[in-house]
């Protein structure tokens, strides 16, 4: 059963982290045009607030219904990921196969992205539909596999038991590589930064080519808050979640989570544009067989140590 | 409520399925059956086979996603943008669907079903696990294994350019790809 007094909170929670990304983008984006750093330079309510009252365009032949399930769906991907991240020792979903729930939300993805090229009816927005189903064939693997070291140090998919493994020392000192492979992943399901070939400027925009006005609204802020969850999911798989002295256990796990997002948001806006064909060979030939050997690795390790 | 979430599941289960063949889009028709097997997934996770629920909504809606791609490409009409119908052979088609339906759901409704004894087994995955495989569990690890040979070999004689092709007899020349790798090779 979910607990339904935590939804207000992870919503929230989300919420408040989507935005984080966000105005730190924007002050990247600030900071390189050389512009002075003040507060309504890097605010988004100014865009939001464009977005909200701009006259939707639309297509010739759109598939709206499919169309709005693409670009709504991202958002609802987003909570639905953060819903098995334990909040104060307790996940919305208490789901015993919490790390494979993550995997099935991230190849959700796959449907909604791909269907937000097809449905403007667009041909730079389909080409980049395909180009994400591309990019996610190279990411998908090492994502899951990057995912298995803390399952099999915990010997459980529940995260509240990936948590609970790490009391003497937080797995991302055991598995780095994973970690690495990890936060690439989840900047490449959210297809910014490097890995934004789906949304890039060379169709037009991509994916984002005809979404305008409150639905652009939704898929751009949908970016963030997967950004956003990936983060919060890293900390109590990879950082130990809430574990930290002093402070009270969710002022760690925030800081934690602001610190990895902070990190994803800057590779988002410093990196170069890798384009699916070239990153197909990266993810088959570089991260499958790292994250492989990370698993290995790791289960030696766990079988002597047990 | 556990009742309530099965009859919504089912029922989005059979009307997606239904809607599968009254759409006029490849798209809608893919997608459509991708919800069906979402909603089966969700029925799983109601049986608490939760790994198996959700292995079941990662491998169809990844399958329907690639599925979606190639059913596109080799449609008739360009890209499959064009409303088309989804139904060959009318008549047959749906006399076996709808009889493969009725003779299943009777099954299950009329079956004489026996009575739990006991508590279910703490790990109920497990159980279905050994209950369907049991002793031939090693013969599937060995078929699995067969397969996936099966796969790469269809892979290598279906590949246009293989390694040989790209780097010369003795492996030793200078690959000249029309898309350079992102490893440098």
């Amino acid at each position: 059963m979910p607990d339904v007094l935590l939804v207000p909170v992870a919503l929230l929670a989300l919420a408040v982290l989507a935005t984080a990304s966000a105005t730190g983008d924007r002050a990247l984006l600030v900071h390189a045009s050389g512009r002075p750093p003040r507060l309504a330079a890097i605010s988004v309510l100014p865009e939001v607030a464009r977005l909200l009252v701009q006259r939707r365009r639309t297509t010739t032949a759109p598939d709206a219904l499919l169309w709005r399930v693409g670009g709504g769906g991202l958002l609802v991907v987003a909570a639905l990921m953060i819903a098995v991240v334990p909040i104060g020792g307790r996940a919305v979903l208490d789901n015993p196969v919490g790390i494979v729930w993550f995997n099935a939300m991230d190849v959700l993805l796959w449907a909604l992205v791909w269907l937000l090229g097809w449905g403007a009816s667009s041909a730079a927005a389909l080409v980049a539909g395909y180009r994400y189903l591309a990019q996610a064939l190279a990411y998908e693997l090492p994502l899951m596999f990057a995912l298995i070291p803390p399952a099999v140090v915990a010997r459980s998919l529940d995260v509240e038991a990936v948590v609970a493994s790490q009391s003497g020392r937080w797995n991302v000192v055991e598995m780095p590589v994973a970690f690495g492979v990890f936060l690439l992943c989840v900047v490449a399901f959210s297809f910014a930064g490097p890995l934004s070939a789906p949304a890039g400027s060379d169709v037009a925009g991509g994916v984002l080519a005809e979404v305008s006005g409150v639905d652009r609204l939704v898929v751009l802020a949908g970016r963030h808050a997967l950004l956003a969850a990936g983060a919060a999911f890293a900390v109590p798989v990879f950082l130990g979640g809430d574990a930290g002295p002093l402070l009270p256990g969710w002022l760690w796990q925030l800081a934690k989570t602001l610190a990895v997002l902070a990190v994803l948001v800057v590779v988002r806006r410093r990196l170069p544009l890798l384009r699916p064909e070239r990153f197909a060979e990266v993810g088959w030939v570089l991260l499958v067989p790292l994250t492989l050997a990370q698993v290995l690795v790791t289960t030696v390790l766990a079988l002597a140590a047990s | 409520m556990t009742t309530v979430a099965f009859a919504v599941l089912a029922v989005i289960a059979v009307v997606a399925a239904y809607r599968v063949f009254r759409v006029d889009s490849m798209a809608r028709a893919s997608f459509a059956l991708a919800v069906s097997f979402v909603a089966v997934g969700g029925v799983l996770l109601l049986l608490d086979l939760d790994y198996l629920g959700v292995v079941v909504v990662v491998m169809m809606v990844m399958e329907m996603s690639i599925m979606a791609v190639f059913m596109i490409m080799y449609m008739m009409n360009p890209a499959g943008l064009m409303p088309m119908s989804m139904w060959h052979d009318k008549g047959r088609a749906m006399s076996i669907a709808v009889g493969t339906f009725v003779v299943l759901a009777a099954g299950a409704v009329l079956v004489d079903w026996p009575q739990r004894q006991g508590p279910p087994a703490p790990d109920v995955t497990r159980q279905l696990g050994l209950g369907i495989m049991g002793a031939k569990m090693l013969v599937m690890l060995g078929v699995s294994a067969v397969i996936l040979v099966t796969i790469v070999a269809a892979l290598v004689l279906g590949a246009a350019r293989g390694r040989y092709d790209r780097l010369g007899d003795d492996l030793k020349g200078r690959p000249a790809d029309p898309v350079p790798g992102g490893v440098g090779r």
